[in-house]
């Protein structure tokens, strides 16, 4: 049996989507800016696409840009706001569970003389609100967050933020990392009033090489680069075409089954975990259970005493597909080990044993039996190896 | 007409007697396969030396990589120029100019070899002659004959050609003249220093990595990996074998005394080495034990280890220092890369207190216990192989 369980990592697309991008790829390979009818077709088809997606985030049209990948979203949207407002201050703020196309872009600004805030998170992933509105200065002008977190699933309380920042700073624009969100939590970028957001094409059973950004009418970023002005000249480079409509029907399908699916997926996630609290001792769940504040699609837990990556290779030989929190290595453990798990407190221990599953729509429960058996297996066998 | 091209002096092969032709051979398809890369450029023998056409804008890596072939001497990047005394004493002034451009040069002398009997001058009035026109051209210099700042090389063969730099290159023996080895090649500094030594004195080899996986990682053994493929730079391409070790290490941890742990492993390690080696004809192995560096390798260890098998095992750095072994390391850029913190086979079982006088008898009573035929016949059964390329 074949388990995928890393629908974080990326996700298998849909049918409907690969077909669509096939029949870009045979059919409607013109490039927009041609201005015969191959082009037009091709333009036309990026429209269809984008009011799909204005549609889904509740924006207009004009407010959503094609972008190659999550991270040159975040850039794009960072660095052009850093370069728009840094007459006007010079302090940043983030948080300590960005994901690395985040983080590293802030610790850029930092290396240039930028004054950067990284706020702290509870034992649970939650941004620290008091230490968020004690921050936010007049020379704050901008405010990064993660709407889901990649490996614990955390969601954020976007609007509690978005109120601390108008009550501080009304001109501190706030970008939202979205890309573990879209399509895993309802989004609307207007109800909070989002300056920019994120998102990705293949976390959503879309392709990858395609994402997105939302960027708030008005707000008149600089490109980070140049070239023909495609995309209103935010990221020029010829349109992924394929991608952008393949994108477009993955959103499609998502919204048309957003209620039926989720609702599937937190259950199955549900049963995993007290299958998984009954069959196998000493462990810890480092994501909430709470529905209403954790991703539906992702669990992550600690196998204590046991490396992570050992055990996902023995549920690898299993044909089950997880991650770890932390890339190991016997020598230089901080190094690689996860920011996540060690801004919410976990120990060495505890952060060297944790294993990301992720689910989607296609799991069933039969997958989850089966990954219960051989997990509880597993790590009775690596548990009796390793603790000699 | 001028060209630049590397020059190629052998050594030890002149010893070679009638074999000379086989190992002249074996270095030049060697010289052919590591200057591949740049555009296949034409190798040629000229009265004893190997020629490699050049390009200004490439001859330097021409000459670092070529004088990584082992059974080389002397790599010099030179002028090549017709057999006409003006284009000789032309070019030998641009020689001059060029090396004191290089750094500061006071005094020179001239050395002229005339394999071309035919040419009109002999030796002596060719360098006296050019030593001449050079002192009228060239300002700020003095000939001294005897510890000049710069020779000035003048070679008239087929074509006459001009250096000034001796390259030292590693000496040795080409690769493949002197038989298969078959290194055990661990993530550490020591085993790429061992082959290295090997291959040096003309052995072809390949190698076998242990590993643990999964509790040992890829990347461990994507590290091992990227060490054979810098030690194939020297010895060219060759066969790389995986072996994974967890299930006899297994065995052994529920069956024998822990403290024997790493010396039954060592054991099962020659075993299915030397079961490689049988199969493909290799005649050694080589490992990179350095007496009494670890507790394996004290002398009572090692003799555990010999004892588990026939064929000979090759310790080249057994007389070494770590410093020495490093000095190596570095030299021949595996260093680097062995230091990368990654987990080996050893680690995860690695006993708290290993025996360091092992008796003979009381090994082979613990292993007496194992079916150790059925597990190195299955442990190199699962063996993966692949071929690495520098």
């Amino acid at each position: 049996m074949e388990v995928y369980l890393d629908n974080s990592a990326t996700t298998k697309p849909r049918k409907e989507v690969i077909d669509e991008i096939n029949y870009m790829l045979k059919n409607a390979y013109g490039n927009p800016s041609s201005l015969h009818r191959m082009g037009f077709e091709a333009e036309k088809r990026i429209t269809d696409s984008r009011k799909t997606i204005s549609n889904c985030l509740g924006c207009r049209e004009e407010e959503v840009y094609f972008t190659a990948s999550g991270t040159e979203s975040n850039n794009i949207a960072i660095q052009g706001i850093v370069n728009r407002f840094k007459k006007r201050g010079n302090h940043l703020i983030t948080t300590k569970i960005e994901h690395s196309s985040v983080i590293n872009i802030f610790k850029h600004y930092e290396s240039k003389g930028f004054k950067v805030t990284y706020v702290d998170v509870d034992d649970r992933g939650i941004v620290d609100l008091k230490q968020l509105e004690e921050n936010i200065t007049d020379e704050t002008i901008l405010v990064a967050v993660m709407l889901v977190n990649n490996e614990i699933g955390t969601i954020q309380p976007i609007r509690d933020i978005k109120t601390i920042i108008n009550k501080k700073n009304k001109d501190t624009k706030l970008h939202i990392d979205g890309v573990q969100a879209l399509g895993k939590i309802p989004v609307n970028v207007k109800k909070f009033a989002f300056d920019t957001f994120a998102f990705s094409g293949h976390k959503i059973h879309g392709p990858k090489g395609i994402a997105g950004l939302y960027i708030k009418k008005g707000l008149n970023l600089s490109p980070i680069i140049y070239g023909g002005n495609q995309e209103s000249g935010i990221r020029s480079g010829t349109e992924n075409v394929p991608g952008i409509v393949g994108l477009g029907k993955a959103v499609e399908i998502d919204m048309e089954n957003f209620q039926k699916e989720k609702s599937y997926i937190a259950n199955l996630k549900k049963y995993f975990l007290d299958r998984v609290r009954d069959e196998v001792e000493d462990i810890k769940v480092n994501s909430i259970v709470d529905e209403d504040k954790c991703a539906p699609h992702i669990l992550n837990i600690s196998f204590l005493n046991i490396r992570g990556e050992v055990l996902l290779h023995y549920l690898e030989e299993k044909g089950i597909f997880v991650s770890t929190g932390s890339a190991c290595s016997s020598n230089n453990k901080s190094k690689t080990k996860s920011r996540v798990l060690d801004a919410i407190g976990l120990s060495d221990n505890e952060v060297e044993g944790a294993i990301r599953f992720s689910f989607s729509y296609n799991n069933t429960k039969e997958e989850i039996d089966y990954t219960v058996k051989c997990l509880k297996n597993s790590v009775d066998e690596i548990r009796k190896i390793t603790m000699r | 007409m001028l060209d630049k091209v590397v020059s190629v002096s052998f050594g030890e092969l002149a010893l070679k007697g009638l074999n000379r032709s086989y190992f002249e051979n074996k270095l030049v398809k060697h010289v052919r396969r590591v200057v591949r890369d740049f555009g296949e450029p034409k190798v040629y023998k000229e009265q004893g030396k190997l020629y490699i056409e050049a390009e200004e804008f490439n001859i330097d890596e021409i000459v670092n990589t070529v004088k990584k072939v082992f059974g080389i001497v002397l790599v010099s990047p030179c002028y090549r120029i017709e057999k006409d005394l003006d284009e000789i004493t032309k070019y030998s002034i641009e020689a001059v100019k060029e090396a004191m451009s290089k750094r500061d040069i006071k005094t020179f002398k001239v050395q002229c070899k005339r394999a071309d009997k035919q040419f009109p001058m002999n030796s002596m009035e060719v360098a006296r002659k050019l030593g001449h026109e050079i002192l009228k051209e060239v300002d700020g210099l003095s000939v001294d004959v005897h510890k000049p700042d710069l020779y000035v090389y003048v070679d008239i063969r087929t074509n006459a050609y001009i250096f000034t730099e001796k390259i030292s290159a590693y000496g040795g023996l080409p690769v493949g003249t002197n038989g298969k080895g078959l290194l055990l090649l661990s993530g550490g500094i020591d085993s790429p220093v061992a082959g290295f030594m090997m291959a040096k004195r003309g052995l072809q080899i390949s190698a076998v990595h242990y590993h643990s996986y999964p509790f040992t990682s890829e990347r461990a053994e994507e590290k091992v990996k990227k060490l054979a493929e810098i030690l194939s730079v020297y010895c060219g391409s060759f066969r790389f074998y995986s072996v994974n070790l967890l299930d006899i290490q297994k065995a052994i941890n529920e069956n024998c005394p822990e403290k024997e742990m790493t010396l039954l492993s060592r054991r099962f390690m020659m075993k299915i080495a030397e079961k490689i080696a049988v199969k493909e004809e290799i005649d050694a192995l080589i490992t990179g034990e350095s007496m009494g560096q670890v507790a394996s390798q004290t002398i009572k260890s090692l003799n555990v280890t010999n004892s588990a098998v026939d064929v000979p095992i090759f310790r080249p750095l057994i007389g070494m220092d770590k410093t020495e072994i490093t000095d190596i390391a570095t030299e021949i850029e595996t260093f680097e890369t062995s230091i990368l913190p990654y987990e080996d086979c050893c680690t995860v079982f690695l006993p708290k207190h290993p025996v360091t006088r092992p008796k003979l008898e009381d090994i082979e009573r613990s292993e007496s216990v194992l079916d150790v035929d059925k597990l190195v016949n299955e442990a190199i059964e699962k063996m993966e192989v692949i071929t690495i390329h520098p």
